[in-house]
């Protein structure tokens, strides 16, 4: 059974709706990352699970108790904000044993405890500072260290890391992730930053305007988008996203032919999905595929069952050290090849890029949703 | 609340006037700069410097002589006459007990309406409820307000309230302090002042992080506890800022204190001042007026010496809005 | 996604359907407006219940004491006919017209000085810190003892003009204070010294509020010092000047205290504002519904300032 489970979870706000019959759940010990662009809804859906911003219908059940209704402070859960919310009025000692003051926990307890989560976090010698003299990464220490006393049921973490500059962000990743298989205490995590969300998840909910537009693993969420929005959200850079027509008449091949400037046309087989597309024939789909499996040949996936290859004009050749990105122009749109380090290239000239379609996805431009 | 923007120590980007003309253009600009300056200064000086050499004059030495001069023989008996003789009205007893009067009025006005604004500056900004804009709103205006408009009917009810105070003093020989002019005024500024001081911890409170707020909540604290340990430690600076201004404000009235106390024991400082400069049996006594005009003003001026930079910072946070 | 949505409860404890709120719960989630609500009431009986009694009382046939006789526009009628009598001068049409002068000059004195010292202030000056706190201290004095202070300095008898004449200019001469057609000025002067250095804080913020680098560009540009000020410092300061228009005309439809601790009203009340016809009205002629009746009318005036400019404030920010 899950341990944290949302069930039809709206939120309206006069006659907006913030969140549009959410369903979510998580197992005990599981790392939930809820993602999605500013304004879809996740952070309000946090508060929500917080009990700081009230639901309009649906439940929100943590082991198996139903907690709508409950004060934040009887929900068990603890809270790490984006700005660290630290009291700037008490030290790191007192920001830590706050909760349980109000608790009325006795003093010895109280700094057994804060001893301990110190000791977790190395942050024994901060304990009589005022927060605004740490540093971004102790107050963020300091911040998990007043969730981490409380031993709640689930962690909540609202964008926890991106008031860190970027070196001190991957520093911090790494140490949350190492927190969890330590404590491995049920977290709910949100971030807008999708590199944060696959490295740490073990569920990622991708939302938009409110609405949960897919719920999977990271490699689901990744591989196997649900939508054309999943698809150019997750991933960096982007998916391309290109227009493709199917061709193919009642039986036989289905191939998808995609227009690229001063050649004709590139026409590709698309055997392994191509009674999906069959219906679509004659029409425009948009064609996805990731930079990495847009290649030069000879970094292809050896592994791959279908890897064609085609000459693409390229337009901008861009290095980045650990690989070569290459922008051509595809089905009328940008499309970004990654290529390996040294593959030789000069704008202008045309090059031969391996196109690995078992990692293709089919969209329909209509409403976006996935086709094959 | 950092330091106002003139504050900043280095002042990082002064605006000179004369960067690229010649040498000699520049230090006769930099001449008549300074000079406007400095006769603006003595002009603003002026006046209190008068009041000031006055209040140490001999009455013979004011009559014959020249206001700017310095005292020939400077005397502290003006202001002592002023604080313990000098004829308000019909009684000669000083200033000092309207003095008091004066004090006893403000502190209690500014503690209470400092505080009250500072719960309600929290509810608007941290516990807002629908139309909690509109009641903002209306508190907000009620600051601008002529208090003419508001003048008579307090009279009216001020005069009700001692009447009921009168009754309670004969039937159980207390009034509560209803009817008390020193209360009444205090209630009265309490009422008048709530529209400045809930705009001043409104706009702090604004910028003040919730999710301070939030976090406190999760650690399950209550309204109060959240109020005391975390919003109050953290309000020093518009604390500060509140009491300076309505402390100002309130000595300073003069309308309210000359409606309702305007007669009698009870009158605050500012009304006795001006019954004293405008008692006119006898001689005018100058420089006792201006002995009692200084020590009328030397509770805000004090003020500004010690705390000039919140005083600004009151006076700009009055002027500048929801 | 961070910030607190603006206009939505906060921190309300949500109510669930299948939990029934205690009594201790229910009152926890009405404390904020428990505590709100007295202020409120205050301020709702207090200023707009005691506007409305006002203006009521300006309806009746208040004399002496309040009355509840209606009589209609009466008083607003004698205001408007007193408006237009200027021959000898009714005492409301001298204190319109003085509020006509002494606003129009406050406020553009105000301005223009407190304009003035700021950008003479902003020129790199040491001694900076001296300087600005002198310019501002009137603002802490009570307007009675400004009036006092003034009051003395302007006498004939013993102030400037006596000076004057002691140091031998025994052909100056200023009486303002004593002229009925010109004591009205001498409300201006103290008034202007009073506040302009207040003026001149506000406008020294948003001087030094100012981008640096719009300046530099304008340098760039080869702009002259005098061009860089009229062209873009000063435009920049537009929402300066709003602002500091706004505090200064409400002052000054406000002010009372000084006309009354300087001029003690002026010769034959020749100095009154409306504020002071109100007070004399209302409390010493004992026409209380005249005196009504031009309360409401500044209250209107000032609205009429007041209201269009806390609306567009409120709206900005809820945007």
């Amino acid at each position: 059974m899950a341990f944290l489970e949302i069930d039809r979870l709206s939120k309206t706000f006069g006659n907006v709706r913030i969140l549009k019959e959410i369903n979510l759940e998580i197992e005990k010990g599981g790392f939930l990352v809820l993602v999605g662009p500013s304004g879809c809804g996740k952070s309000t859906l946090l508060n929500c699970i917080a009990g700081l911003e009230p639901i309009t219908s649906g439940e929100i059940r943590i082991n198996g108790r139903n907690v709508a209704g409950l004060h934040p402070s009887k929900r068990d859960i603890a809270m790490v904000f984006q700005s660290y919310a630290l009291y700037p009025n008490m030290t790191v000692a007192g920001n830590i044993a706050f909760g349980m003051e109000i608790r009325g926990v006795p003093k010895l307890e109280r700094d057994k405890a804060i001893a301990r989560v110190a000791e977790t976090l190395q942050i024994g010698h901060l304990l009589d500072r005022k927060p605004s003299q740490l540093s971004g990464g102790q107050r963020q220490r300091v911040a998990m260290g007043r969730a981490l006393v409380r031993d709640p049921q689930v962690f909540l973490f609202d964008e926890p890391l991106s008031n860190l500059d970027a070196k001190l962000r991957v520093d911090m990743r790494t140490e949350i992730k190492r927190l969890h298989h330590r404590v491995k205490t049920t977290i709910v995590y949100v971030t807008h930053d999708q590199i944060e969300a696959m490295t740490l998840a073990t569920k990622i909910a991708v939302l938009r305007d409110g609405v949960l537009q897919q719920f999977g693993t990271p490699a689901e969420i990744y591989n196997n988008p649900a939508n054309m929005f999943v698809a150019d959200f997750m991933g960096s850079p982007a998916m391309n996203l290109l227009a493709a027509s199917v061709e193919g008449g009642s039986e036989g091949d289905v191939r998808v032919s995609i227009d690229r400037p001063n050649a004709p046309p590139l026409s590709l087989p698309v055997n392994g999905v191509g009674e999906a597309l069959r219906p679509f024939a004659g029409r425009n789909v948009v064609f996805g595929i990731r930079p990495e499996a847009l290649t030069d040949p000879d970094g292809a996936d050896r592994n791959a069952h279908s890897v064609v290859e085609g000459d693409c004009l390229i337009d901008v050749v861009e290095p980045a050290g650990s690989d070569t990105f290459a922008v051509t122009r595809l089905g009328g749109k940008e499309v970004v090849a990654r290529l390996r380090a040294d593959a030789r290239l000069q704008p202008g000239q045309t090059a031969r890029l391996a196109f690995n379609l078992d990692k293709a996805v089919f969209f329909d431009p209509s409403d976006q949703s996935r086709i094959a | 609340m950092t330091a106002l923007p003139f504050d900043s120590p280095e002042t990082p980007h002064a605006h000179d006037m004369g960067q690229d003309t010649g040498r000699g253009w520049r230090i006769t600009n930099r001449i008549v700069i300074y000079g406007l300056l400095v006769l603006f200064a003595v002009l603003y000086l002026m006046p209190l410097f008068v009041m000031l050499v006055t209040s140490f004059k001999t009455m013979d030495e004011i009559q014959g002589g020249n206001m700017l001069a310095l005292p020939q023989s400077p005397t502290l008996e003006p202001w002592a006459k002023a604080w313990g003789e000098t004829c308000v009205g019909l009684t000669c007893a000083g200033i000092k007990g309207y003095f008091w009067n004066s004090l006893k009025m403000v502190v209690p006005a500014v503690l209470i309406s400092t505080l009250l604004g500072a719960l309600n500056g929290y509810v608007l900004t941290k516990w807002r409820f629908r139309g909690h804009n509109l009641v903002f709103g209306l508190m907000l205006f009620a600051c601008f307000i002529p208090f003419q408009s508001v003048l008579l009917p307090m009279a009216t009810i001020l005069g009700s309230i001692g009447r009921f105070g009168v009754t309670l003093q004969n039937a159980f020989g207390t009034s509560l302090g209803l009817g008390n002019p020193t209360v009444n005024l205090v209630f009265v500024h309490v009422v008048y002042g709530l529209g400045f001081t809930t705009l001043f911890f409104r706009n702090y409170y604004e910028a003040f992080p919730s999710e301070l707020v939030k976090a406190a909540q999760i650690d399950g604290a209550s309204f109060f506890q959240i109020f005391r340990r975390i919003m109050l430690p953290n309000s020093l600076p518009i604390f500060v800022v509140t009491v300076i201004y309505q402390f100002t404000n309130i000595w300073n009235d003069f309308l309210f204190a000359s409606a309702y106390a305007g007669t009698g024991e009870s009158m605050p400082m500012t009304v006795a001042l001006n019954n004293v400069v405008n008692t006119s049996t006898g001689v005018v006594e100058y420089n006792v007026n201006m002995a009692a005009a200084m020590i009328a003003a030397l509770p805000t001026l004090l003020v500004y010496v010690v705390a000039g930079r919140y005083f600004v910072r009151g006076l700009m946070a009055g002027a500048v809005k929801g | 996604m961070s910030s607190v949505a603006t206009t939505r409860p906060v921190l309300t404890a949500e109510r669930d359907e299948g939990i029934r709120p205690t009594v201790r719960s229910r009152l926890q989630e009405a404390l904020p407006k428990i505590v709100l609500a007295p202020s409120f009431a205050a301020i709702v009986v207090f200023v707009y219940g005691f506007i409305l009694w006002t203006a009521y009382l300006s309806f009746t046939t208040s004399k002496a004491f309040p009355s509840t006789n209606w009589d209609g526009l009466r008083s607003y009628e004698k205001l408007w006919r007193w408006t237009f009598e200027s021959s000898p001068p009714s005492s409301w049409y001298t204190s319109i017209t003085n509020m006509g002068i002494f606003g129009f000059l406050y406020v553009f004195f105000c301005l223009a000085i407190g304009l003035g010292l700021a950008i003479l202030l902003d020129q790199k000056i040491r001694g900076e810190g001296v300087l600005r706190p002198i310019y501002l201290y009137p603002m802490a004095l009570s307007f009675i003892v400004t009036g006092v202070a003034w009051k003395w300095f302007l006498d004939p008898g013993l102030g400037l003009e006596q000076t004057l004449h002691n140091l031998g200019w025994t052909s100056f001469h200023f009486d303002w204070i004593k002229n009925k057609d010109f004591v009205i000025y001498t409300v201006v002067i103290a008034g202007v010294w009073q506040a302009s250095g207040f003026v001149m804080a506000m406008f020294l913020a948003g001087l030094r509020g100012i981008d640096g680098e719009i300046m530099k560009a304008a340098q760039i540009d080869g702009a002259s010092p005098l061009q860089l000020y009229r062209r873009i410092i000063i435009p920049l300061l537009r929402p300066v000047f709003l602002s500091a228009f706004i505090v200064l005309a409400h002052m000054a439809i406000k002010s009372y205290d000084l006309v009354v601790a300087l001029t003690s009203g002026g010769p034959g009340g020749s100095a009154w504002l409306p504020s002071n016809f109100m007070y004399e009205y209302t409390f010493k002629r004992n026409q209380m519904a005249v005196g009504s009746a031009s309360a409401i009318i500044m209250l209107m005036g000032i609205s009429a300032i007041i209201v269009p400019y806390l609306y567009s404030e409120l709206r900005e920010k809820s945007r």
